[in-house]
C-alpha cells in the first residue's frame, strides 16, 4: 500500500456554537483520487478551509507527508505557508482574479516557485529574464493541458464558467502541488464538460502523479474517479470507503434521503 | 418630455432657495444695507435647470447602455497604444517638446509646468499603491514632506547636496512607506484609508509643531537648488536643470513602472487586488507583498518631495496638507487606475488647467467634486482604461500536450 500524504486527525471547527467539523478522520494516499461528500451544509467546504488554513481548526491535528520528506505539522501555518508545502486548492465559489488574463492568473500560480523580487523586475538580468520565461513557458503549457489555450489572454472574468473552473485547477496546478484539493470541480458544468473533466482529472493524478482530495455533488463523477470516499454529514464522518461499499451502505442512502443520490 | 422639464424645474427653484443667501443677498457691514442681486438669481436658475436636464440625460443614456464604457475616446487610446506607427512618432515629437520646453517657456511658465510635472511623479508612485495594488492610502503626502524636509534639514544642517538628498529621500520615502505599513497590514479599504489619512495629518503636525527639529509653520527657507558640476546656478538656470531633472525622473518611473507591473511582483500585485484569499492560496505572503507596495510607492513620494524643495526653495507644512493626498489620489482615479498614460493626462488637467484657466482655480473644489461625482457614474475606470497585457506564443505548442 502506497504511503499517505496527507492524514488528517480529529479535525474539529466550531463556528461560536455551531460545530461545522467534528472530530474527523481522512487520510489520502499517494497516487490516488479520495472524494469527500455529503449533503450540503456538512462541513466539507469548512474542512477544507481547515487544512489549508484559511480557517484555524478548533481541534485536531493536520499533517501532510510529501513524497520522500519528513511528515510536516500545518496547524496554526498560514495558507501561503501551506501552498508552499504542496498542498494547493480550488474554490467553490470560484475564486479568479477576474480582471487579469487566464496566463496571467496561472502564472500568479508560478509566484511561490519563483523568486524575483524589486531589483530584479526593474532591471531585469538574464537569471529575471530566465525565470520569467519558465514562468510563461509553464503556465501557457498548464493552459494548453486544461484545454484554454484559446482563452490565453482574456481575462479571467470573461471565460465561460466551465472554463474558469479548469482555469482554477490550472492555477493551483501552477504552484507545483503533490496533492490538490479541488471543491466540486463540476458544478455548473454540463454533462460532456463534466466527462472532459473526469478525464482531465484521471491524466493530472495518472501524469504528474498529484494525489487529489476532492468535493463533489456530481455522484457519477465521484464513482467513476474516486478510488476512496469518505462521507459526512453534520459534521462528522458516517462512512469511509470503496465506490461500491459506500453506495450500499444504508448510513449514507439516509443520510442522503430526500435529496437526490443515484448512480 | 413635459415630465422632464418639471424635474429640472423643480431642481433649478430647489438650488435657486438653496443659493438664496449666498447668491443673492449682499450685507454690506459698514453702509449698514442690503444689497438685492436678482440677476444673480436667474443665472442660478437658468444653469441649474441645464444641468439637471443634462444630468438626467447622461444617467437615461447611461441605462439604456449608449453611453458605453469601452467609450471615444478608450478606442481612440487602445488604437492610438497598440499602433507603433501612430505611438513612435507621438512619443518622438512628445520628447522633442520636453527637451525644448525652457528654451521656448519663459520662467513664469516653468513654475507650474515643473509642479505638474512633480504631480505625475507622485501620481505614478500613489498609481503604485492604490492602482496596482488597491490599497486606498489617503496620506500619501507624507513621504512627499519626508523627501521635502530630508533635503532642507539635511542641507541647512550640514550642507547636504541636492544631488546627495535625492537617493537619501527615495531611501527615506520607502523606510517610512515600511513603517506606515506595519502597522495597517492587517486593515483594508475604508479602514486603510482613515488610519493612512491619519498618518499623513499626524507627519504634517509634527512638522508644524515640533519647532527644534522642522522651524515649525514658519518652515525653511533659501533651500538652494541642484548644482552642476560644482557650480551654483542662477535662479532661473537652477529651474532649467530642475526641469530637466523631473524630466528624467519621469522618465526613470515610468520605465519601472511598466516593467514592474509586468512583473512577480507586479502581478502578485495585481492578484492581492483583485482577491486577498486566493492570492493568500497561491502561496503569495500578504504581508510581504503589501509591504512593497507601500515601500516602492513611498520611494517616489520621496524623491518627488526633494525636487520640491529644490524648486520652491522654500517649504513649509503648508505644502503637504491633506488636500495634496486628495489631489494626488484625484489624479490616480481620474487617470484611471494602473494606466500610466491616464495619469499623466489628468496631472495636467487637475494640477496644470487651474494655473491658466482662473475660473477653474477659484471654483476648484466645487469642479474637483462634481468631476468626480460625474466620472464614477460614467467612467468609473478613469481616462484611459489599463490594458493588460497579451503574449504571443511560437514554438511552445509542439512540446506540450495538445489543448
Ligand atoms: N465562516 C462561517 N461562520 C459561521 N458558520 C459557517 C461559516 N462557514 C460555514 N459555516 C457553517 O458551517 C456549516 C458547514 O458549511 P460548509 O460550507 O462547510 O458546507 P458544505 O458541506 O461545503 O456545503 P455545500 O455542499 O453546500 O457546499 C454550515 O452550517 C455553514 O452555515
Ligand atoms: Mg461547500
Amino acid at each position: 500500500m502506497a504511503d499517505k500524504v496527507l492524514n488528517v486527525s480529529g479535525l474539529t471547527m466550531d463556528f461560536g456554537g455551531l460545530r461545522a467539523v467534528d472530530t474527523v478522520d481522512l487520510d489520502v494516499r499517494q497516487g490516488e483520487i479520495v472524494a469527500l461528500i455529503g449533503p450540503n451544509g456538512a462541513g466539507k467546504t469548512t474542512f477544507f478551509n481547515c487544512i489549508t488554513g484559511i480557517y484555524p481548526p478548533t481541534g485536531g491535528d493536520v499533517m501532510v507527508i510529501p513524497p520522500g520528506m519528513e511528515p510536516q505539522r500545518l496547524n496554526g501555518l498560514k495558507p501561503n505557508q501551506i501552498t508552499i508545502r504542496g498542498m494547493a486548492r480550488t474554490f467553490q465559489n470560484i475564486r479568479l482574479f477576474p480582471n487579469m488574463t487566464a496566463l496571467e492568473n496561472v502564472m500568479v500560480g508560478r509566484h511561490c516557485r519563483t523568486s524575483a523580487g524589486v531589483i530584479g523586475a526593474i532591471f531585469r538580468g538574464p537569471a529575471t529574464r530566465a525565470e520569467e520565461r519558465e514562468t510563461i513557458s509553464i503556465s501557457y503549457k498548464l493552459l494548453q493541458k486544461m484545454g484554454l489555450k484559446k482563452h490565453v489572454n482574456d481575462l479571467a472574468k470573461n471565460l465561460p464558467y466551465g472554463a474558469q473552473r479548469r482555469l482554477e485547477i490550472a492555477r493551483a496546478l501552477a504552484t507545483d502541488p503533490f496533492l490538490l484539493l479541488l471543491d466540486e470541480p463540476a458544478a455548473g458544468m454540463n454533462p460532456q464538460e463534466t466527462t472532459e473533466l473526469d478525464e482531465l482529472i484521471t491524466q493530472i493524478r495518472d501524469e504528474d502523479g498529484i494525489s487529489i482530495l476532492l468535493i463533489e455533488h456530481d455522484m457519477k463523477l465521484v464513482m467513476s474517479l474516486s478510488d476512496r470516499i469518505f462521507v459526512v454529514d453534520f459534521g462528522r464522518k458516517i462512512a469511509e470507503g470503496i465506490p461500491q461499499a459506500i453506495k450500499d451502505n444504508p448510513v449514507v442512502i439516509k443520510a442522503y434521503l430526500g435529496e437526490e443520490f443515484e448512480v | 418630455m413635459v415630465a422632464e422639464i418639471r424635474k429640472s424645474l423643480i431642481a433649478a427653484v430647489w438650488f435657486i432657495f438653496l443659493t438664496f443667501p449666498l447668491m443673492v443677498v449682499k450685507v454690506n457691514t459698514i453702509e449698514n444695507t442690503v444689497e438685492w442681486r436678482w440677476h444673480n438669481m436667474l443665472i442660478v436658475g437658468v444653469t441649474f435647470f441645464f444641468l439637471s436636464w443634462l444630468w438626467r440625460y447622461l444617467l437615461q443614456k447611461k441605462e439604456e447602455g449608449t453611453l458605453t464604457t469601452k467609450g471615444a475616446l478608450t478606442k481612440w487610446t487602445d488604437r492610438v497604444m497598440n499602433e507603433p506607427a501612430i505611438y513612435k512618432p507621438l512619443i518622438a515629437v512628445g520628447t522633442v517638446a520636453a527637451l525644448l520646453g525652457p528654451l521656448v517657456l519663459s520662467e513664469k511658465h516653468m513654475q507650474p509646468l515643473i509642479s505638474a510635472l512633480i504631480f505625475i511623479v507622485l501620481g505614478l508612485g500613489l498609481n503604485i499603491v492604490v492602482g496596482l495594488a488597491g490599497l486606498l492610502d489617503l496620506g500619501y503626502v507624507a513621504f512627499y514632506a519626508v523627501g521635502a524636509y530630508a533635503y532642507a534639514l539635511l542641507n541647512f544642517h550640514f550642507g547636504l547636496s541636492f544631488w546627495a538628498a535625492l537617493p537619501l529621500g527615495a531611501g527615506l520615502g520607502a523606510v517610512f512607506g515600511i513603517l506606515l505599513g506595519i502597522p495597517v497590514l492587517r486593515l483594508r479599504g475604508d479602514y486603510l484609508a482613515i488610519v493612512t489619512l491619519g498618518f499623513g495629518e499626524i507627519i504634517r503636525l509634527i512638522l508644524e509643531n515640533w519647532d527644534d527639529l522642522s522651524h515649525g509653520p514658519s518652515g525653511i527657507a533659501n533651500i538652494p537648488g541642484p548644482t552642476l558640476f560644482g557650480d551654483v546656478l542662477s535662479r532661473s538656470d537652477s529651474t532649467v536643470l530642475i526641469y530637466y531633472v523631473i524630466i528624467a525622473m519621469l522618465v526613470f518611473t515610468i520605465f519601472v513602472v511598466n516593467r514592474i507591473q509586468n512583473s512577480r511582483l507586479g502581478r502578485s500585485w495585481l492578484a492581492l487586488r483583485e482577491d486577498e484569499i486566493a492570492c493568500q492560496a497561491m502561496g503569495i505572503d500578504r504581508m510581504k507583498t503589501k509591504l512593497a507596495a507601500f515601500a516602492v510607492g513611498a520611494t517616489w513620494a520621496g524623491m518627488a518631495g526633494v525636487v520640491f524643495a529644490a524648486k520652491s526653495g522654500f517649504i513649509n507644512p503648508k505644502s503637504f496638507e491633506f488636500w495634496e493626498s486628495v489631489l494626488i489620489l484625484s489624479i490616480v482615479v481620474l487617470g484611471g487606475q494602473g494606466s500610466i498614460l491616464g495619469v499623466i493626462l489628468a496631472a495636467f488637467v487637475l494640477k496644470l488647467l487651474p494655473e491658466y484657466v482662473r475660473i477653474l482655480g477659484e471654483y476648484r473644489m466645487l469642479l474637483f467634486g462634481a468631476a468626480m461625482v460625474l466620472m464614477m457614474l460614467f467612467r468609473p475606470q478613469g481616462f484611459i482604461s489599463n490594458v493588460r497585457r497579451s503574449y504571443e506564443f511560437h514554438g511552445l505548442d509542439e512540446e506540450g500536450a495538445d489543448g
